[in-house]
């Protein structure tokens, strides 16, 4: 016998697509995001999305039982990038470091790595921020141009708040219309001239983005599809009711992270559903909890809860919306 | 709804729900035409080529055969009669390699070098005048069995149960399974034979509908179906269908062709529908019209571990080294050999084990289309769960498996799984989805076989 036969069970084809991949082409679609961000806030975004990056690698790195294995498959590179996208642009670096480390150490990390936890990463880190430190993370700079100096209490030493480089800070367009019925023009939300974090602001890049990503099946185009007929339908009803107190339908899409929510946070596949109905269910749910906070709840934004409170039902929702088994 | 244009077919193509695009391959050998492989050796002839009791021998050590003489014969109802493929000597009859990689008795037939090789003259039913017993008997006693790949006797699925009718007589021409194009071959150039055992088998089963089910990427045979049938007079309804797999499983031929779903735990015929592979109806004409039971069939020999892909007429026993030498050889000193296609195939050990009643294909493979790739925890992307054809969620059965919860893999209905493989196919963390619920299934199979012994 002359040849080397190997022995396996079939299949022995498979899909082009791998787990890798899958995540280095979100990475990769990001990078217009991060240009707008970083044109529009110049160094303290980039400043601010480094120190979330390096909190979240140096976090997996470190708790990685296979020592940096785990930073191939690029899913802490995403947590990183996407966390850095909800996060003020003169935001203090050790914070977003801190953020960063939480993110991936308690968003994932402790559930057992890859695949394993219920709530998306990258908004339990926003979220501890939110809770540690609520002035630092509601402070918005506008973009006005500076593009080499560092802004608001980016520099702060760590565990210091510290205090603003200068106070040219603004409110973001949903602060506006909640507190004081003062809504942005639309344009300059399209484009992203306006305050709020460094992924919350050109929303005519995500768009195209979220498109990419559900051309090349990467992002299921039922969550986004689901999250945004439940924000327009039920605001479309309040707007034709009193347009002077509530927000228009256009509004309430291009303001604030919903479309950063409904195509990077919530799409992502660990945390959804697994079937079709389970993925217009999930999408509903964000839907209206956006609308109930931001409407009446006393938060401006409520997308990052909505996200997380769906991420919960998750499981259940994957329960209730078994597939009909064949022949059955 | 997808139009057959791309293919030259201007209708519309049906198809299942879910169902996966693996890379098609088909190219290497779909235009070659069928050649017959000139006679070896050496004969190894397994008694179990099919489903059920291993036929029983009746020759002996040292008696002379003839070509088509019977060896073996049915051992009970779920069995068929085994025959020489030469005129030769037996040498052995005991145990001889299976292409399973077990040993199981067997009969070993030298070939007579200097024979002209012609079939022994026997007496042949005309399928006309003949009982529907008469007809599954001489089916039976053909050798005849199922050429899809499972091997199933062929007499034992024509026999309709007394409380059922046979509504849909339906041919399975799709060859979803990437690479292989034994069937392709077999319905363009035994198209007449295919057609010819089709009114034979309806003759006794008298459905309404006489289907044949082909993939698009078969326009040629759909075309030729069409058009042999016309010539015929011969009423067949050539329905093309969406190349996608597993578009050839029984299962989702029916779904396609019919929109129904065979209930779990049913057969087709349960819903009135006859589903047999197209080789198979071929070679049940080249019985009743020329006398020649199951000795032979078609086997795409291909990949690119071979030097020549080519659709090879190989007589049944024939050693698997035999046909690759007959294809100029292997080319690659590290590959892999499967029986069938690549989705549902089972890998060998050995070249040195015989072509039998269920090879469709011989599959040579070398390390560039065949990667171990990285595996990666689930990322519940539930490609999975859109790639199976029967609507189960793989990704949680895989979970499941890990752990070895075959109870909870039961309630998720593994049991309705029919290893088609797309799951494991589309994983892009590479989970062995597929090859675990095998384990499962046969570790439930195991439990169910204790209790009901006990």
């Amino acid at each position: 016998m002359s040849e080397r036969l190997s022995i396996s069970t079939s299949p022995f084809l498979h899909a082009p697509s791998t787990t890798p991949r899958i995540m280095w082409e979100v990475v990769f679609s990001l990078i217009p995001v991060f240009g707008a961000a970083f044109y529009y806030f110049g160094l303290s975004a980039v400043l601010v999305s480094l120190a979330a990056i390096a909190g979240c690698l140096i976090t997996e790195w470190w708790l990685d039982p296979r020592h940096g294995e785990a930073l191939k498959d690029g899913s802490a590179m995403i947590t990183g990038m996407l966390l850095a996208l909800c996060l003020p642009p003169g935001f203090p670096l050790w914070m977003s470091f801190l953020g960063g480390m939480v993110a991936i150490g308690l968003g994932k990390i402790i559930w057992g790595g890859l695949g394993q936890n219920i709530f998306n990463p990258a908004l339990v880190g926003r979220a501890f921020l939110q809770s540690a430190f609520p002035t630092a993370i509601t402070t918005w700079d506008l973009p006005d141009g500076r593009y080499l100096s560092p802004r608001g209490t980016n520099l702060a030493l760590p565990l210091w708040q510290g205090t603003p480089v200068d106070a040219v800070t603004t409110a973001t367009p949903l602060a506006k219309m909640k507190f004081d019925h003062d809504p942005t023009r639309l344009w300059d939300m399209l484009i992203g001239n306006t305050g709020g974090s460094l992924g919350e602001t050109c929303a005519l890049i995500l768009i195209l983005a979220g498109i990419y990503l559900i051309a090349r099946k990467i992002v299921n185009w039922r969550i986004p599809v689901a999250i945004l007929l439940a924000v327009v339908l039920p605001t479309l009803v309040l707007y034709l009711i009193d347009p002077q107190k509530y927000p228009s339908p256009a509004f309430m899409v291009l303001a604030g992270g919903l479309l950063l929510g409904a195509i990077y946070m919530a799409t992502d596949m660990v945390t959804s559903p697994l079937t079709p109905k389970g993925l217009w269910v999930f999408g509903i749910g964000i839907g209206i909890i956006v609308v109930l906070i931001r409407v009446w709840g006393g938060l401006p934004e409520g997308v990052m809860y909505a996200i997380l409170l769906m991420n919960a039902a998750t499981p259940l929702i994957n329960r209730a919306t078994r597939n009909r088994v064949y022949g059955h | 709804m997808i139009f057959g244009k791309k293919h030259g077919l201007n209708e519309r193509l049906l198809t299942f729900r879910h169902g996966v695009h693996p890379e098609e391959y088909k190219e290497l050998s779909d235009h070659c035409a069928i050649e017959r492989m000139p006679f070896v050796e050496m004969y190894t002839l397994p008694l179990s080529q099919h489903l059920g009791a291993p036929s029983k021998a009746i020759v002996r050590k040292g008696q002379e055969v003839r070509r088509g003489e019977l060896i073996a014969e049915p051992a009970s109802f779920v069995s068929v009669a085994l025959h020489s493929p030469v005129d030769g000597t037996v040498v052995s009859v005991g145990l001889v390699d299976q292409p399973n990689g077990q040993m199981a008795p067997g009969i070993r037939i030298k070939t007579d070098p200097y024979s002209p090789q012609r079939m022994a003259e026997t007496p042949i039913p005309d399928p006309e005048s003949i009982s529907v017993g008469e007809f599954l008997k001489a089916v039976q006693w053909a050798g005849i069995v199922g050429l899809g790949g499972a091997a199933f006797p062929a007499h034992v699925k024509f026999s309709i149960p007394k409380d059922k009718t046979c509504k849909y007589l339906m041919l399975n021409g799709c060859e979803c399974e990437p690479f292989l194009t034994a069937d392709h071959r077999v319905m363009l150039e035994y198209t007449r034979d295919l057609l010819d055992g089709t009114r034979i088998l309806q003759h006794f089963v008298q459905a309404e509908r006489i289907i044949i089910g082909v993939e698009a990427n078969k326009a040629d045979a759909v075309k030729a179906l069409r058009q042999t049938a016309e010539e015929m007079h011969f009423a067949v309804e050539v329905i093309p269908l969406q190349v996608k797999y597993p578009q050839g499983a029984e299962k989702m031929m029916i779904s396609a062709i019919l929109g129904e779903e065979v209930p779990s735990g049913k057969l087709p015929i349960d819903l009135g529908a006859l589903v047999t592979n197209v080789g198979t109806i071929a070679a049940l004409s080249q019985y009743f019209r020329q006398g020649k039971p199951l000795i032979e069939r078609v086997v795409t020999v291909t990949g690119t571990a071979v030097k020549r892909a080519a659709n090879v007429l190989v007589p049944i026993g024939t050693p698997m080294r035999e046909v690759v030498e007959y294809c100029g050889g292997l080319t690659s000193k590290t590959v892999r050999i499967l029986l069938g296609g690549p989705m549902m195939g089972v890998s060998q050990k050995t070249l040195d084990v015989p072509v039998v009643k269920g090879t469709s294909g011989i599959l040579l493979l070398t390390d560039r289309e065949v990667q171990d790739l990285d595996t990666y925890n689930c990322i519940r992307c539930g490609r999975c769960v859109d790639a199976c054809p029967i609507f189960l969620n793989p990704a949680r059965m895989g979970a499941m498996a890990k752990s070895k919860l075959w109870d909870e893999m039961e309630a998720l209905n593994v049991m309705d799984c029919f290893e088609c493989a797309s799951c494991s196919y589309v994983c892009p963390s590479a989970i062995p989805l597929v090859q675990s619920f095998r384990i499962g299934k046969s570790m439930i199979r195991e439990k169910k076989a204790r209790e009901a012994g006990k």
